[in-house]
């Protein structure tokens, strides 16, 4: 029947309902004309107009980090695409389950340099996991359906699907696929059983076990696996930025983060352990520094991952699971149950000891009797006046260090940061991804005011969506982290790193409509907080916390150095 | 560590510029890399020549798994295999130098494809360790121009990479 015949405008909207697609963040623009005209016409989803396309694709991105959804985001050609890049990329490091459209100029003007036309599949092909260039309207639905399926499964990342703007003018039927089936995709999903038998066998032979988890325990839903094993065991748990959450923080087998801001205890008993248990993550360089130095004693490691080109990459291993996480860590913990073997309680006390003797140390004290506002006050009086229970979002540099150490995470899907790419600008757009989400949560970014400035057009955004976000500025008029580096290996030359001309943050906050606030003394850091989630809970707060221009991250391990030569306070 | 990695891949645009993508962007080496597609159209059979540690090899042969157009992967060095490249070579042909150049052609079991008065050009076979001694055995200053093909690689024997 020709009446059934959809547009391929008609059809991207009826697949993301299909898809049960809530939200969507875009920008429009020529080639998405179409596709907007349909979003017009119909219920099933809310569009949030952001106000620079990278917004849109950091608040899909969060959204998906927060939900475990894909996130969607739609921008026009050109200049729509190459501004949604950076988001792109930022998600791909991370490793975020999402579906960005982007439009095309009409399949007969591709390749002549038309007006906004990028080539989009070719820019964003080295950060996403897979991208469509979709040709004919006829393979629009099937296209969709599966970039939602590869986006979620596997190891998730984002897709791409570029539509020229003739395919959303042509018709066809319509039918969502119900299901997918790729020959050439097939994600592992269940670890092998020898594997895994030997990996119970040596957690359960350990002396000086750790679990190491990552951004894939988070992702992978598997935080309740990971710690019912190392509450069944008593092992030490330490957990890499993308990991806080994966692991209650406030919990004492928890040794904090690990890895260039990490804690000593947490950095000492990787350096010291015999059998290291790595889940869902990946052994970068900000987390073992060198390869060649890290480990210092006689160790095996057991690696859990969904992607096997994960698995000996930098660090050699000596058991390799591929496979979902969680189900690898329920067969783990189905094993020990069931066998009679228990660890070495001898051995494992001597280990705590140890540990304990580290973290004796108290590697994140700081002076708490500064006359100044102390950006470590800030975090830990924001982690008590929100009982934490907050999404805190947070952007790049001193102030996201301070955050990961300071606001003890108790729960997966709760840090939303930016851990690979490391794309100042995150924050704000990400927060309101989560608040969108969750509208009725508690939602902070905690960001820099170098950071800030990058996105800042969206406060806008979020008057329009009346989101009641909570900004918490950490200013110390300095791109701090980069004048930390600068001071600690360019002899304290600060080559512009120090910003003047700062906007007046509470006139600007107010200009946008919004509630802002200056403080300038610590013993108006909690009162304003009680506010700002008080008495204007219901409005966007502006905190601009004016803090010790000095202060540096510790403890720090410089880059490209072994966990052991850490630089303390 | 000379490798020889065979592909199949759906044969959809863009796949090729996925694979040398990956390639360039992880910093891995291509000595030569062939592609066309295969007795069934939707798939397309790579051959591609790379050096590299074994560790290197190793994640070369799960980064292109990863990538969702292909197929298959394998590394034909880890068993028993056949490679294969041609090469035309255009070689200056005159006076003794052509007599000359026409036994050394059927030494390497070459064939003269095309003639004329100063030139020949001969198609070779075999693989890439032929073709180099053939170009070493001849005068080079008799050498015109060259193209090669690069190596296509097949397992021996029962092997079969097939989906
Ligand atoms: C888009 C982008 N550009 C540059 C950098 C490099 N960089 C990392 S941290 C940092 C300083 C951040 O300053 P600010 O936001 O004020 O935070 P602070 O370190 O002071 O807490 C810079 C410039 C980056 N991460 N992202």
């Amino acid at each position: 029947m020709a009446d059934m015949e959809l547009t391929g405008a008609e059809i991207v909207v009826r697949c993301l309902r299909d898809e049960g697609v809530r939200h969507i963040f875009g920008y429009p623009g020529g080639a998405v004309l179409n596709i907007y005209d349909e979003i017009y016409k119909q219920k099933d989803f809310q569009h949030i107009l952001v106000r620079h396309e990278q917004a849109a694709v950091h608040a899909a991105d969060a959204y998906a980090r927060c939900t475990g959804q894909v996130g969607v985001a739609l921008v026009t050609s050109g200049p729509g695409a190459t501004n949604a890049v950076t988001g792109i990329a930022t998600a791909y490091m991370d490793s975020i389950p999402m579906v960005v459209i982007t439009g095309q100029v009409p399949t007969a003007a591709i390749g002549q340099d038309a007006f906004q036309e990028v080539d989009t599949v070719g820019i964003t092909r080295p950060c996403v996991k897979h991208n469509f260039l979709v040709k004919d309207v006829k393979e629009l639905a099937s296209t969709i359906k599966k970039a939602f399926y590869i986006a979620a499964t596997g190891r998730p990342g984002p897709v791409v699907v570029d539509v020229p703007k003739d395919v959303t003018q042509h018709k066809c039927a319509y039918a969502y696929p119900k299901s997918v089936t790729m020959r050439s995709y097939n994600p592992t999903s269940k670890g092998h059983a020898g594997q895994i038998k030997k990996a119970a066998q040596m957690l359960l032979e350990a002396k000086r076990p750790i679990l190491y988890t990552g951004g894939g325990v988070v992702l992978g839903n598997a935080a309740e696996q990971v710690t019912e094993l190392a509450r069944l065991l008593g092992y030490p748990v330490t957990n890499t930025l993308m990991g806080l959450g994966g692991y209650p923080s406030p919990d004492p087998l928890f040794l904090g983060m690990l890895g260039m801001h990490g804690t000593i205890e947490a950095n000492m008993a990787m350096q010291h352990c015999d059998v290291l248990l790595a889940v869902g993550a990946r052994f970068d360089d900000r987390v073992v520094g060198n390869p060649k130095h890290f480990a210092k004693e006689a160790h095996r490691i057991i690696h859990i991952d969904v992607d096997p080109s994960s698995i000996s990459k930098r660090v050699r291993v000596d058991v390799p699971i591929v496979g979902e996480v969680g189900q690898v860590l329920d067969e783990i913990i189905k094993l020990i149950k069931a066998g009679k073997e228990k660890p070495d309680q001898q051995a494992l006390k001597a280990w705590w000891a140890q540990i304990e003797l580290w973290r004796s140390q108290d590697c994140l004290k700081y002076d708490r009797s500064a006359p100044v506002i102390k950006p470590q006050f800030v975090v830990e009086k924001l982690y008590e006046v929100t009982g934490g229970d907050a999404f805190v979002t947070s952007d790049v540099g001193q102030h996201q260090m301070w955050a990961a150490q300071y606001y003890k995470f108790a729960k997966p899907r709760r840090w939303i940061n930016s851990g690979g790419l490391g794309t100042m600008g995150f924050g704000l757009p990400a927060a309101m991804g989560v608040q969108m989400a969750h509208p009725d949560a508690t939602v902070a970014c905690i960001t820099g005011e170098g950071s800030i400035q990058m996105n800042i057009q969206e406060l806008s955004t979020c008057k329009e969506n009346k989101l009641p976000l909570k900004i918490i500025l950490l200013n110390n008029g300095y791109l701090g982290m980069v004048r930390q580096w600068q001071e600690f290996f360019y002899e304290e030359r600060y080559a512009e790193s120090y910003m003047t001309s700062l906007p007046d943050f509470v006139k600007l906050a107010e200009a946008y409509g919004h509630v802002g606030m200056t403080i300038e003394k610590p013993e108006d850091v909690e009162p304003a907080l009680r506010d700002a989630f008080g008495k204007y809970k219901d409005r966007l707060v502006f905190l601009n916390f004016l803090t010790d221009p000095r202060e540096n991250v510790f403890p720090m391990i410089p880059a490209g150095k072994g966990l052991s030569e850490m630089i303390l306070v | 560590m000379r490798h020889i990695i065979s592909l199949l891949m759906e044969n959809e645009s863009g796949a090729l510029s996925r694979v040398s993508g990956l390639f360039s962007a992880r910093g891995y080496n291509i000595e030569s890399l062939t592609v066309a597609p295969t007795e069934d159209a939707t798939l397309s059979r790579m051959t591609i020549v790379t050096r590299g540690s074994d560790d290197v090899i190793e994640q070369i042969t799960k980064q292109l798994n990863k990538l969702v157009d292909i197929v298959k992967v394998q590394d034909l060095t880890d068993g028993s295999h056949i490679e294969r490249e041609l090469m035309l070579v255009k070689v200056r042909a005159s006076g003794e130098m052509r007599e000359e150049l026409k036994r050394m052609a059927d030494i390497f079991r070459g064939h003269i494809l095309d003639v004329s008065d100063k030139t020949y050009t001969i198609e070779l076979t075999g693989p890439g360790t032929k073709l180099d001694a053939f170009l070493a055995a001849i005068d080079p200053a008799a050498i015109l121009e060259t193209v090669r093909t690069g190596a296509s690689g097949i397992g021996r024997g029962d092997r079969v990479m097939k989906i």
